[in-house]
């Protein structure tokens, strides 16, 4: 037993490097052949980006580029594991920013006080948008794909009524944004050169290990996962599924709240008509390549964010600019498709050791395979089985 | 419907035994990981017949036809057809050697016409225009189809679709039909036709191969019949040699458990007790259905009640009525002295209920998961699993025992030799009787106080299903009270101390295991048999009253054809134990 253990985690180690070094190879060669289609050099591209990405400016710019996809990947990834496909995180961290922001223009309290209200007022606002749909799930039955989109383009709508300047908003210049946030009230930045980063990265932090820690280590994240891999199974083992979609879309639009905080607190202190949009949209392509998994969404997270600022430099260097945003598909795409792969590969060996290892016993004389085994078997076995001798009787008849 | 018109059939049986046959498998055997699907498979069907395959749910009937139209391939074993060895990589092949098959899950195109339909795929043949109309017309006629041409596909009913299948075979030049449970979707008046149809293909000299399990219209269109028990061919029968209960037994094996030293384990403290449970459920079309009325029983310490009844009698119904995953309408469920007509399912659990469900896919295991996390599932409230809550605040969300579960998962696999390379393997990869040897394992291990075993060896293999046998022993003997539905009679007598029939939602009929008999069992399953079933009282005359019953009931069906449940319960005639072959739970462990 032993043996096969160590063989198996040795398999568990190879599938965990296997999938990602896989999809990054065809990435790596899928992008080439698309920039050499251009006409252009991939190698210089690639040296470009590496070249520019790892300089310090760009290093910082980068991290906080993270941070709202990771928080969005953290609150899609919540869904995905329980088989939710919440594609409503766009509308619900903008209207959980704009809320926040409004919130947060219109009090004047300490910072140390303002900001947990601002971030709790934040969460609230994504899980009552989220919510809407996991009600609508369990009493209707309504897919929370179709209620979540259009939650996007309500949220749209409803940020757009009221950001107006008779409304919740001032004008300034051609923009209209939601009175400033006091300065009191603005998150703490971690001093960096050249510039700082977001202190809102602790944010980030603790998502992240509340995610692996809720999911992994607790009752209810093993409740989650069980409705997410089955539903009959979780249902018939004591999980109430409908409270369990009502609450994970809680949770995950409670996260999807936080979206929108780095920005706030840290760079914009108010919701303006350029609030960045579609960092919902992000957050699936990131969920999907860091496979749901607290680590590799922060890496994903990282190398969407690199991406994004090398693509910039691309452009000067005469390269189109949809390269990047090419990249980013193929990447994806690979991943998905690697991971499988791999999936489908080890389940067949699995099942393979799994049948060697009956047909093995079954020659030791044990009744592997189901195969009949003569009376003699049986009469060791107890005094049960009588079906079988019943079928030898029935050949007879 | 009954086996009276067998005769009527006409069988052509002498003319076939000299030419060769139009099928003959020698040998079939068929394998998934885990789990042998058909075994040493001899059939020899003649040209110009209609024969019939029976047997029961997961006998691996459904498996041997896509063998046979080159869906699966076999693993050993010749296929013939008019005398010549065929391999068959796929159905193209078996349509290449004149083999047609009309599935269960009609395979038509809702918004083309049945013309469109027929040529879908096989355009060469006639192309798509007039020529393929004057065929379709003149196949039509020959065989009396009754077909409409021009008619949209979605705009006919089941018994037309099922002709349009048929024409579609035909089309592409079958002579020999494949037809995989074709009554189920039909009431009997369509039955009727689509036999007319059967013999009117028969008298054209095609060869009907029909996979049914309902006896009773077997006996009245088929000139032959194979029996499948267990994934191979038991008997070869010929209607009119032989009736329903007899093909019955075929099925499900007849011949009583070996006398065992059986000594009652059963106290008089009881564990379970159901009090006049009432049950209804939301029909498809709008209106409600009574799934269970009026159901009483009690369960003692020590005691194995079994429930006997054709599938879809309200088994499942109450299986679930007990675990909470249903509410009941009225009635009361007391365990151990404690109600918990309304508790959560995960209370009930925790209270000492053990279950093995019947559907262990669906309901007992995570597949895609470890097993060890599936070592958790259900019991996850529970020592080992759960370590309380977080650094021991009340309220603070509660914590798993991550290690002591997979050390616990280890000690299963190790004391109920489960059969597996080690814990973090998934589900999905063990065959079926070593997943359900692994759930057994589980549900045992929390010291339940009642244990719900419905199908406890189904798709099992023979070690398997002895060990499990075993262990529901062992632990009615340490004073666990068993709830035991089974559509294995043997199963039943052979491990219950008290039995009762279920038979549309009712509990009908009650029985000593030590005295009755498979048969009597069947009649009452039937409904025709009511009460308690002893054969001692009235001996030999209990049979016929029986069957002239059997008859009886039969034409009261035929009448209340419009009652919505009792078309649901249809398949409760001819006293064998259909079951719906639904393809998932052929070969529990194909996985």
């Amino acid at each position: 037993m032993s043996r096969f253990k160590t063989k198996f985690s040795a398999q568990a180690v190879l599938q965990a490097l296997a999938a990602p070094a896989l999809a990054l190879l065809a990435a790596f060669v899928l992008s080439s052949v698309v920039i050499a289609m251009t006409g252009k050099d991939p190698f210089h591209a690639f040296f470009v980006m590496i070249d520019f990405g790892s300089k310090s400016d760009s290093q910082v710019w980068i991290i906080n580029k993270a941070i709202p996809y990771y928080l969005s990947a953290a609150a899609v990834a919540i869904g995905f594991r329980m088989n939710l496909f919440n594609i409503g995180v766009d509308g619900q961290y903008r209207v959980a920013a704009f809320f926040a922001a409004v919130v947060g223009g219109a009090l004047a309290l300490p910072g140390a006080l303002q900001i947990p209200v601002i971030i709790l007022v934040a969460m609230a606002v994504g899980a009552l948008w989220a919510g809407i749909a996991g009600v609508l799930k369990t009493t209707r039955g309504v897919s929370e794909v179709i209620t979540t989109i259009m939650l996007n383009s309500i949220a749209g709508s409803l940020i757009g009524y009221f950001l107006a300047e008779d409304k919740l908003a001032v004008k300034d210049g051609n923009l209209f944004h939601t009175p400033e946030i006091p300065a009191s009230s603005h998150f703490f930045l971690i001093p960096t050169t050249p510039d700082p980063i977001y202190g809102t990265l602790i944010i980030a932090v603790l998502i992240g290990l509340a995610y692996w820690f809720v999911l992994g280590r607790t009752r209810f994240g093993f409740d989650l996962r069980a409705v997410g891999r089955s539903e009959s199974a979780a249902s018939a083992s004591g999980v109430s599924v409908r409270r369990m979609v009502v609450t994970s879309m809680l949770l995950s639009g409670a996260v999807a709240g936080l979206v929108g905080m780095p920005t706030l607190l840290n760079k914009s202190f108010s919701y303006g008509t350029d609030f960045p949009t579609g960092v919902g949209f992000t957050g699936i392509a990131i969920a999907l390549l860091g496979r749901n998994h607290p680590i590799g969404m922060a890496l994903a997270a990282l190398l969407w964010g690199f991406l994004e600022r090398t693509g910039l430099q691309l452009e000067f260097e005469g390269y189109a600019q949809e390269i990047v945003g090419v990249m980013q598909g193929i990447i994806v795409l690979c991943v998905v498709i690697a991971y499988e792969i791999v999936r489908r590969v080890v389940l067949r060996r699995q099942q393979s050791a799994v049948g060697a290892q009956l047909s093995a016993r079954g020659a030791d004389g044990g009744e592997g395979e189901g195969d009949d085994n003569g009376p003699g078997e049986r009469d060791q076995d107890g005094k049960s089985a009588p079906s079988t001798q019943a079928k030898k009787a029935g050949t007879t008849a | 419907m009954s086996s009276e018109s067998s005769g009527s059939s006409g069988a052509p049986s002498g003319a076939g035994q000299k030419s060769a046959a139009a099928v003959e498998l020698r040998g079939i055997t068929k394998r998934f990981p885990g789990v042998v699907a058909n075994r040493d498979i001899d059939i020899r069907v003649e040209r110009g017949s209609v024969h019939a395959l029976v047997g029961e749910n997961g006998a691996g009937k459904s498996t041997l036809m896509k063998i046979l139209y080159g869906m699966q391939r076999p693993d050993g074993g010749t296929i013939s057809v008019d005398g010549k060895f065929v391999q068959l990589h796929s159905p193209a092949d078996a349509i290449a050697r004149g083999i047609g098959m009309v599935h269960q899950h009609f395979m038509l195109a809702d918004n083309l016409t049945v013309l469109e339909n027929t040529v879908l795929g096989a355009e060469r043949l006639y192309g798509i225009g007039s020529r393929a109309r004057k065929k379709i017309m003149e196949l039509s006629d020959a065989y009396q189809l009754g077909i409409r041409p021009d008619v949209l596909v979605e705009e006919l009913g089941v018994a037309d679709r099922q002709r349009v299948e048929i024409l579609k075979a035909l089309y592409r030049g079958a002579r020999i039909l494949i037809l995989d449970e074709p009554t189920a979707v039909l009431v009997p008046q369509e039955v009727e036709a689509l036999f007319a149809n059967l013999r009117e293909l028969k008298a054209e000299g095609l060869t009907v191969l029909f996979i049914s399990h309902k006896l009773g219209e077997v006996l009245s269109v088929a000139d032959a019949i194979t029996v499948i028990r267990r994934g191979t061919t038991v008997a070869s029968v010929r209607p009119e040699e032989t009736s329903p209960k007899q093909l019955a037994e075929l099925m499900v094996g007849s011949e009583l458990p070996s006398a065992e030293t059986r000594e009652s384990t059963v106290t008089d403290e009881p564990m379970l007790r159901v009090q006049d449970l009432h049950l209804s459920a939301a029909d498809p079309d709008g209106g409600r259905r009574t799934v269970l009325d009026g159901i009483s029983f009690t369960i003692h310490k020590g005691e194995v009640l079994g429930v006997a009844g054709v599938e879809g009698n309200g088994q499942a119904e109450l299986v679930e009525a007990i675990m909470g995953m249903s509410d009941p309408d009225a009635g009361t469920v007391t365990l151990d002295g404690q109600d918990i007509s309304h508790a959560p399912t995960r209370e009930r659990r925790e209270s000492g209920i053990g279950y093995i469900p019947e559907d262990r896919h669906r309901h007992g295991l995570l597949l895609e998961a470890p097993l060890w996390e599936n070592r958790i599932l259900g019991h996850v409230t529970e020592k080992p699993n759960a370590k309380g809550p977080a650094l021991g605040i009340p309220g603070a969300p509660q914590l798993l025992a991550l290690k002591e579960a997979r050390a616990d998962a280890e000690r299963i696999v190790a004391e109920y030799d489960v059969r597996t390379p080690g814990i973090e393997v998934t589900a999905a990869s063990l065959s079926g009787g070593n997943q359900q040897k692994f759930i057994v394992g589980r549900e045992m291990s929390h010291g339940p106080k009642l244990l719900i075993a419905a199908h406890p060896t189904r798709g099992v293999d023979v070690g398997a299903q002895a060990q499990i046998w075993d262990q529901i022993r062992t632990a009615r003997r340490e004073g666990l009270a068993v709830l035991l539905i089974s559509a294995d009679l043997d199963e039943l007598i052979g491990l219950s101390d008290t039995l009762r029939v279920m038979y549309r939602g009712r509990l009908v009929a009650d029985a000593d295991p030590a005295t009755v008999t498979p048969e009597e069992l069947g009649s009452a399953m039937t409904g025709a048999a009511t009460g308690h079933l002893d054969r001692r009282e009235d001996g030999a005359p209990a049979e016929d009253r029986a069957q002239a019953e059997d008859r009886a009931q039969a034409e009261d069906r035929a009448q209340a054809e419009g009652d919505p449940q009792v078309k649901d319960h249809a398949q409760a005639e001819d006293g064998a134990p259909a079951e719906d072959d639904s393809d998932n739970s052929e070969g529990g462990g194909d996985k």
